[in-house]
């Protein structure tokens, strides 16, 4: 009798400690990530929220005094800063269009192949597997003056060849072009993968209804390929706000700046000239950018995935 | 719509049906349109314009240096020889670049696969309090662009005396935000019963997490695998930053400081890059359908 009274007395308190010994274990298996999540993620966010509102420096003794919205201020009335905010929505411009339009063409292309996709898939993809440096060897050489193929093959066709990297206007297009090479892969492969999710019935049943290539590509395949699109664009328009490793190796930011990113400006500002504070306060604000756009992208893509649903 | 075409995709797969049971319908069989033709031919032109620079980089490295400026440029060699190949390998540290860059992307990559894994068990299939706080925590992560911490980061990486090791380039790569959704989605999609019997045999969570979950994520681990490696693997930026000493530096680091030591010796620089090119693009080769599907099964859901 005692037994069945404390059964029934104590089911919830055990329960309440089950659930409070679930949470410990999911918790400890949870520890490894999130304590260097914490360490290399969370910390440096943090501390550098802080820094921008110092006049910290990289060595002499690290931590500064405090200067309030001083750096934001700062940054915001460079002229500098603003120039590398003109030329990465410039870079943004020359690669992001053109980039998914191609991807997305060459996919649908690819995609009425009936024989021999891997050839495309190979000779787009690999440039995506090389690392930057291998990119920028590569690149540099083509655009060399005087015995880059590019060169020879423009002073061929036209008489004349621009001076690819050191020309303020065409430095910008030319790491566009070795740029918009380099990732043309990665975007190309997901919409090769949207594509692969409409099903065959689907244009098997376009051919029975008379429609010919073209039509089944525009009514069909276009309108299923818009989720992809917009997330392709998303990662573009974010990798764009974010490019530097490319335009350090072909240009290093020049000639005379023309070319020098946000994240080009924080890398001068930060381990040239030592001026850590200021650069933070640069880094969120490029933080903030992205930040938009991210949940201008979940906002849109909730708003599909609704639509979709009814 | 997108809906506009789901009514009349049903409508044409009723009529599909039909028609084949009048015997009319060829089916997957259908015979290549003068679109489909086009497109072929289309495709293989983009497809070899984007093999030019990579083959006129391989050309040239097999060039004896006086060819590699002689004008008007050719495509012909007179005397094809490795000599370049010779000269990196004599005359840069590239051996050891390769052996620091596995080092540094095999420790990532299998470090991000176990933690991220881990806690994403624990966020899937654990009862716990506060998962979607946790979770969301992390999710942020994932907006917040690695170059906005480079600053922060490197002081840190000071305070703790790390700067000028491995490990401060491998400890920040490994949370990655990315392997702990891709992990998160594949988990989700296993059946509860798996979980549920095993723990009326008395398994515990982490014994679940080695036994069931993760034999049965291969695609999962393959996907976050692959991407951790030739992220790291390829990552320039903060490992520039971080290694100074050339014995310490990945073929990337390594790489984007050679122009300026061959100067014009343009064969060497190119069998530099090809040399540099080669182990992810066989890797690439080797696992190409898996890094396809890789990217197919994380990218678009």
């Amino acid at each position: 009798m005692t037994i069945l009274r404390s059964a029934a007395v104590q089911r919830r308190p055990a329960a309440r400690r089950t659930a409070r010994a679930n949470t410990v274990r999911g918790l400890l298996l949870l520890a490894p990530f999130l304590v260097l999540y914490l360490t290399f993620v969370g910390v440096p966010a943090a501390y550098g929220v802080w820094l921008s509102f110092t006049d910290s420096g990289l060595m002499g003794g690290g931590l500064g005094d405090w200067v309030g919205w001083g750096n934001y201020a700062e940054v915001l009335s460079n002229p500098q800063f603003w120039g590398s905010v003109r030329n990465t929505l410039w870079f943004l411009l020359l690669t992001t269009p053109p980039a998914v339009i191609l991807a997305l063409i060459l996919a649908v292309l690819t995609n009425r192949m009936r024989r021999g996709r891997w050839f495309p898939r190979v000779a787009f993809f690999a440039p995506y597997v090389m690392p930057v440096s291998v990119l920028a060897l590569v690149w540099t050489w083509v655009y060399s003056p005087a015995l880059g193929l590019l060169t020879n093959i423009s002073e061929a066709l036209f008489g004349s060849s621009p001076a690819w990297l050191s020309d303020p206007q065409w430095a910008m297009p030319s790491i566009a072009i070795a740029s918009i090479w380099g990732s043309l892969g990665f975007t190309f492969v997901l919409y090769t993968a949207g594509l692969q999710e409409i099903p065959t019935e689907l244009y098997d049943a376009a051919t029975v209804d008379g429609a010919s290539g073209w039509q089944q590509t525009w009514f069909v395949t276009l309108p299923l390929l818009r989720r992809t699109t917009l997330l392709v664009t998303m990662l573009e328009l974010i990798g764009a706000l974010k490019v530097f490793d490319q335009i350090y190796l072909l240009t290093g930011g020049g000639p005379n700046f023309a070319t020098r990113s946000v994240v080009g400006f924080i890398f001068d500002y930060g381990f040239t000239s030592y001026r850590v504070g200021f650069a933070s306060a640069a880094s969120l604000i490029l933080f903030v950018f992205v930040l938009v756009l991210s949940a201008a992208w979940f906002a849109t893509s909730r708003r599909l995935s609704k639509e979709d649903g009814s | 719509m997108t809906a506009e075409v789901k009514d009349r995709s049903a409508e044409a797969a009723k009529a599909s049906v039909d028609a084949e049971r009048a015997g009319k319908h060829r089916g997957r069989a259908r015979p290549a349109s003068g679109f489909d033709r086009m497109a072929t031919a289309v495709v293989i032109a983009f497809g070899l314009l984007w093999l030019v620079p990579l083959l006129w980089a391989l050309n040239t490295s097999f060039k004896p240096e006086e060819e590699t400026t002689r004008l008007p440029l050719t495509w012909a060699i007179e005397n094809p020889t490795l000599d370049a190949y010779l000269g990196v390998i004599n005359s840069t540290d590239i051996v050891l670049w390769y052996g620091n860059s596995l080092f540094v992307s095999v420790m990532v990559s299998t470090l991000s696969v176990l933690v991220a894994s881990m806690a994403a068990f624990a966020l899937s299939r654990v009862p716990m309090a506060g998962k979607r706080f946790i979770f969301g925590a992390i999710l942020l992560g994932i907006m917040i662009p690695s170059q906005a911490l480079i600053v922060p980061l490197f002081q840190e990486m000071q305070v703790l005396g790390l700067l000028g090791t491995y490990w401060a380039v491998i400890l920040p790569q490994v949370p990655a935000a990315v392997g702990v959704f891709v992990f998160k989605q594949f988990f989700d999609g296993l059946p509860a019963a798996l979980f549920e019997s095993a723990q009326a045999d008395g398994a515990g969570w982490l014994r679940m997490w080695a036994t069931i979950a993760m034999p049965l994520s291969r695609p999962a681990i393959s996907a976050v695998a692959i991407f951790t490696f030739v992220w790291s693997w390829n990552a320039l930026l903060w490992p520039l930053l971080t290694l100074n000493d050339s014995q310490l530096m990945t073929v990337t680091v390594g790489l984007a400081t050679v122009q300026g030591e061959f100067g014009v010796a343009y064969a060497q620089i190119m069998a530099s890059a090809i040399l540099g090119a080669l182990p992810l693009l066989a890797v690439f080769l080797a696992f190409q359908r898996q890094i396809v599907q890789g990217i197919a099964n994380t990218g678009i859901k």
